[in-house]
């Protein structure tokens, strides 16, 4: 065999490399991903993804925390110097500003996942608040909210998440 | 055909003839066929060291025997144990007041882990005072990083397994770190847990991974322990052996040496298990864990703590996490920023005060680790996280630059002279 004879084949040996190597990663691809996917949630992990809370006990002031998701949420009945401190607040003050009236649906309440955003304690609250804000403290790392469950102080990143829900009736909301 | 000749380029894949043991009957039969019989001896019995290994250079045995008998304690404990959220604790406490046995099998596996961490932080040490890293071990000093990353790792997930309250928040809290990678890290930790926070699905996923990264570790040993033997033990002079006068043979001399550092340690960690198996680990963890109450104090095990409070000590999130990663990664640049060609502090005056305040900042951030993070402490920990950089990226290649070493010995025989005549000082307890 000569040289030249070689060198032709070696683009159809060229080219039949890069589609064996090609259809060889979409294969690989297409076989490692059902693999990473089975790690997310399951269905049955989703279908447990709403609930729906009873609010007609809590008194004002008061908070109750429930489990969604395997995540507590905290629903607080704010009183009025509550929602006036944390209406009043400048935006320049806070490290991720945001206006309450944009964290809740009736001024009266807060619904806020119960899951501190620097490493996912649960922070503490209650009757008249904790920390320095009168809010939620995270005894962990120390990080403070404030009564709309802002950031104020500490090493978390973001303000309490507002999880998705929706008034049912007076009494009754859906998380989720 | 008969007619073709034959290739001259062909070879034959089995290129080594059966024979050539320098074993006979039996033995030799095998060993013609496999050889791991002479490979043993000729690594281990006939393999040369330097005679001036102290009691420092037992860590490498020590830590071997820890993590077989981690394995096989781990093996028994897996017979009994339960990976479900509504199983697992109440499987440990069966573990403990039914299983034969059991209560010793889990404190043993419990309290190895800490003794591991033990054996490996003075492992470590050893490689920093004398220079274990240096040129041509630094590969070595690499794949020992590794090793101490899978180790991280698979300690983690064994706490998380008894499901206590600070299995269930250590899980939380570590997991959480990844959400501090930008853009993605929500759905990492999604992924990682398997529902949207710590559950049955992470429990079940994370004893399958404490196994699979404990075999990992036996892999990546092999492959340090591989290494080791292509470029031999670095010892306390620094100074590689030249000829028989220098060295001695593993067995009897090495072997019977580690035996004995073995025999001490395994002492204080059957001690240790014995009269104190809980003094090690937090009382928390008895309780079962609750997704809805995270205790007052969060502590992480205690080999975490200099860790965790270099973590602490960043305020920002993703800052922090990636200042704990570094603060572990960093050791991996120790070989190429020193650059003094002394390896041993026995000849480092300034290195060797370097070496001792890095062990003083190490205990410092310990105790910071597990203090709240306010007032002083959190003062005390940024400046030990501070400190603990500088010594990788300022001292190290400063000290190279100004230090000027003592007067060595020309060999390793003549380092044990000098020894004997107290020219030269090496750390007491460890001595011989």
């Amino acid at each position: 065999m000569s040289k030249d004879n070689n060198k032709d084949k070696s683009t159809r040996r060229d080219f039949l490399t890069t589609v064996t190597a090609t259809v060889g990663a979409v294969g690989v691809g297409a076989g490692v991903l059902p693999i990473i996917s089975q790690m997310n949630p399951d269905s049955s992990v989703k279908a447990l993804a709403s609930i729906e809370v009873d609010i007609s006990n809590i008194q004002e002031g008061k908070e109750i925390t429930v489990l969604w998701r395997g995540k507590p949420v905290f629903i607080k009945r704010r009183t009025k110097e509550e929602v006036q401190k944390a209406e009043q607040v400048s935006m320049k003050d806070l490290m991720d500003p945001q206006e309450d009236k944009d964290r809740v649906k009736k001024s009266e309440w807060l619904v806020v996942v119960g899951v501190c955003t620097h490493l996912g304690c649960v922070p503490n609250g209650g009757v008249g608040g904790k920390g320095d804000y009168n809010g939620w403290f995270c005894p962990c790392h120390g990080s403070h909210y404030d009564t709309s469950g802002r950031i104020r102080k500490g090493p978390a990143p973001t303000n309490l998440e507002v999880p998705k829900y929706e008034f049912v009736s007076n009494n009754k909301i859906k998380i989720g | 055909m008969s007619s073709e000749k034959p290739n001259q380029e062909y070879k034959p894949v089995h290129t080594n003839k059966v024979g050539g043991s320098p074993f006979t009957g039996v033995t030799g039969w095998i060993d013609n066929r496999l050889p791991i019989i002479r490979m043993f001896k000729h690594e281990y019995l006939d393999f040369q060291v330097p005679k001036s290994l102290s009691y420092f250079w037992s860590f490498g045995g020590i830590l071997t025997v820890c993590l077989i008998l981690l394995i096989v304690t781990g093996l028994s404990l897996g017979m009994h144990y339960k990976p479900d959220a509504k199983y697992a604790f109440d499987s440990v406490e069966k573990i403990m007041r039914d299983v034969n046995f059991g209560w010793l099998i889990r404190y043993a596996h419990m309290n190895l882990a800490s003794f591991f961490f033990i054996a490996v932080y003075l492992h470590i040490f050893r490689g920093l005072y004398y220079g274990s890293y240096k040129e041509p071990r630094q590969l070595m000093w690499l794949i020992g990083i590794v090793i101490f990353f899978l180790m991280m790792a698979t300690a983690f997930l064994g706490y998380t397994l008894p499901w206590g309250q600070m299995s269930y928040w250590g899980a939380t809290v570590i997991t959480n770190l990844f959400s501090a990678i930008p853009l993605v890290g929500e759905s990492v930790v999604t992924w990682l847990w398997g529902d949207y926070s710590v559950g049955d699905a992470a429990l079940n996923r994370f004893y399958v991974l404490h196994w699979l990264i404990a075999f990992l570790i036996v892999g990546v040993v092999a492959f340090h322990v591989i290494a080791l033997h292509i470029v031999g033990s670095n010892n306390p002079s620094g100074i590689e052996p030249k000829d028989t006068r220098d060295t001695v043979s593993f067995s009897p001399f090495t072997t019977s040496k580690d035996l004995v550092g073995m025999l001490v340690f395994l002492l204080i960690f059957v001690a240790v298990m014995m009269y104190a198996p809980n003094y090690l680990g937090h009382p928390d963890n008895y309780i079962p864990a609750n997704p809805l109450v995270t205790p007052a104090h969060i502590v992480p095990e205690w080999y975490f703590l200099p860790f965790y409070a270099i973590l602490r000590s960043v305020p920002d999130k993703l800052m922090g996490v990636i200042a704990m990663v570094s603060s572990i990664a960093i050791l991996g640049l120790l070989p190429w920023l020193d650059f003094s060609k002394v390896r041993s502090s026995v000849f480092r005056p300034i290195w060797k005060q370097c070496v001792f305040l890095f062990v003083l900042d190490f205990f410092v951030l310990m105790y910071i680790g597990a203090a709240p993070a306010e007032g002083i402490y959190l003062v005390i920990g940024r400046i030990g996280t501070v400190f603990w950089f500088a010594f990788f990226l300022i001292l190290a290649p400063l000290v190279s630059l100004i230090e000027k070493p003592l007067p060595m010995p020309g060999s390793i025989h003549e380092f044990e002279e000098w020894k004997k005549q107290g020219k030269i000082k090496t750390i007491k307890l460890f001595n011989n």
